[in-house]
């Protein structure tokens, strides 16, 4: 799930903009950094803390979209990858300078570190806050995008760019806006989740793979493909991790692979 | 232009130009100016060979792969697990390596080239994440996490003997290249080239002209992942080491950016990014050693930036 919340950010950007995003985990824990620095350094709590990333991630990104990736829309894929990269290694120092290669830790507020009971049984409370974090967003994102003007503007942009200008839309506003919607998800996912994706220097790259493969599998541009990607590999990788333990990473990668010919544009992604 | 010039023309590209002189005599050079740095320099002739062969599927092809680091690693293991179970000759180390890794290109490429653009660049990643997990598994041969060790390399030919300062070692690494480079030069500019080149620029034209566009996609990846091995193999026998890390994703990264920095498609953009890239990392990790990634990113930013199509798009730029 928290695999969803940032990879929904990713399809964002790379599906809806068409640009190859590798520096997407970067966001990611810059918005896991905030939350734990604001929670431990000035005793904010959790939820205020998680909106505060949201909102500087995404305010964050404005400028370097309009210095390093607006220079970039609809030219070389290899550039952008190159690009991106950098940005990568250059989060990794960064991070490293500023708070430390240790990685940081996050207590989960009390109303959280319990368990629900539901009668039934009871669920650990911070993973059920997650799954139902997701949702929201899930919703609220398909919302956004199908029955809003901003979204119908949106995709207008992506399907074609000079007939969305001629009809007086402002892409490249609009596209600064999507970009820092789509960073301030990664924010935010970064935040939430910083219990169980550890938040440290080389968190861009160490889980760009997952990033990618959810938003591969899902299809990109699409806000329900990463939803019911993350959801299939999660529940698939921890069942043969049990069942097989010894083949679990095995299964994971076979998976993709085959859904990956099966669709190579993804469960949901537009040919 | 009349048809004879055009003719003409076409000829003139196959023919070696002086220019192509030139990485040659800078490496030669470069033996006697820095003795010191033989060892590095054998790393970069080596990588610049990895680099060459990713520039086979990713310039000339127009196969985005970010996992080809998985033959580079499989020549890297099988060259190592020779050495280490008692076949130390280097050259048919090299063979090895090349044959293996070139079974696993061809294996991998008959599922893999099946799709095109992210597709084909998540399924190689894939494969080459499978081919890791799989030697971390296996650590009774590979050595897991803690590499590969104990390999011992029988001097060349039985005669040139890998010394503590590299000079057989560069040796070694340069006459690979250069016999590789002279092959690739050859794929590049024969028919089977041009054609990868059209495939490249328009798929569905060489579709339409009858060209096996499968096959010869599959080709292609084949040899280059072939070469990618014996670049492999060659790092292995120069530093008798195999670690996890050759297979890694980093390390394909890596080489796309040294390709992409030194420009793409042109046969001569590993010979610029890999030794500047390599170059640059060995200076900063010895200026900042806690934060020279972040001079290297800057020098990726820069290039984007300011040299598009990488070094040698540059240049181009300047002789219009």
């Amino acid at each position: 799930m928290v695999l969803y919340l940032i990879s929904v950010g990713l399809s964002v950007t790379m599906g809806l903009m068409g640009f190859v995003n590798l520096a997407h985990g970067v966001f990611a824990m810059a918005g896991g950094y905030v939350v734990t620095s604001l929670m431990s350094r000035w005793g904010v709590p959790f939820v205020p803390a998680l909106l505060g990333a949201a909102v500087a991630v995404s305010l964050g990104s404005v400028p370097i979209e309009r210095l390093l990736y607006r220079r970039l829309y609809g030219g070389e894929e290899l550039d952008q990858v190159l690009l991106t990269m950098g940005l990568v290694f250059m989060s990794v120092a960064g991070a490293t300078y500023v708070w430390g290669p240790l990685q940081q830790p996050l207590q989960p507020p009390p109303w959280l570190s319990g368990a629900i009971d539901l009668g039934v049984r009871s669920f650990p409370a911070y993973r059920s806050f997650l799954i139902l974090c997701g949702a929201a967003l899930v919703t609220a994102l398909w919302l956004g995008i199908e029955r809003t003007r901003f979204g119908a503007r949106v995709r207008a942009s992506v399907d074609n760019l000079r007939m969305a200008q001629s009809i007086g839309i402002d892409t490249s506003r609009l596209f600064m806006t999507t970009f820092a919607l789509g960073s301030g998800l990664a924010g935010l996912g970064g935040g939430l989740g910083a219990d169980l994706l550890a938040i440290n220097p080389g968190y861009a790259l160490q889980n760009l793979a997952y990033f990618l493969i959810v938003v591969a599998v899902g299809g990109l541009g699409s806000i329900r493909g990463p939803f019911v990607a993350a959801l299939l590999l999660g529940i698939a990788d921890s069942g043969f991790k049990y069942l097989l333990p010894e083949f679990g990473a095995f299964f994971i990668y076979t998976l993709t692979m085959a859904i990956l010919l099966w669709r190579p544009h993804g469960l949901f992604g537009r040919a | 232009m009349t048809p004879s010039r055009a003719v003409e023309a076409f000829a003139r590209r196959h023919r070696y130009h002086p220019f192509e002189a030139l990485p040659w005599l800078a490496a030669v050079a470069a033996y006697f100016v820095f003795p010191d740095y033989l060892a590095l320099g054998a790393q970069i002739l080596a990588t610049i060979l990895f680099a060459l062969s990713a520039d086979l599927v990713l310039g000339y092809a127009g196969i985005v792969t970010l996992g080809h680091a998985a033959f580079f690693g499989t020549g890297a293991y099988t060259a190592g697990i020779l050495a280490a179970h008692g076949w130390g000759e280097p050259i048919t180390g090299l063979i090895a390596g090349a044959g293996a890794a070139a079974l696993s290109g061809f294996l991998s490429g008959l599922v893999v080239l099946r799709t095109t653009g992210l597709a084909l660049l998540m399924q190689t990643l894939v494969v080459a994440t499978l081919v890791a997990e799989a030697a971390n598994k296996a650590s009774f041969i590979t050595g897991g996490d803690d590499g590969l060790q104990g390999m011992e390399v029988w001097p060349i030919c039985g005669w040139f003997h890998f010394d503590l300062f590299g000079h057989t070692s560069y040796a070694y690494c340069l006459a690979v290249l250069f016999l590789c480079w002279l092959a690739a030069r050859r794929i590049v500019h024969s028919p089977f080239g041009r054609s990868l080149t059209g495939i490249r620029e328009n798929v569905r034209r060489m579709h339409a002209i009858g060209a096996p566009v499968a096959r010869r996609r599959l080709t292609i990846y084949t040899i280059s992942a072939a070469l990618a091995g014996v670049s492999g193999a060659l790092i292995a026998q120069t530093t008798q080491f195999v670690s996890l890390s050759f297979l890694s994703l980093e390390r394909s990264g890596t080489v796309l950016i040294m390709l992409i920095i030194g420009g793409v498609g042109r046969l001569y953009g590993p010979f610029i990014g890999v030794p500047l890239y390599m170059v640059a990392q060995n200076r900063f990790s010895e200026i900042d050693p806690v934060y020279w990634y972040f001079w290297i990113g800057l020098l990726m930013v820069l290039v984007v930036i300011f040299a598009r199509g990488g070094v040698l798009g540059l240049f181009d730029r300047f002789r219009r």
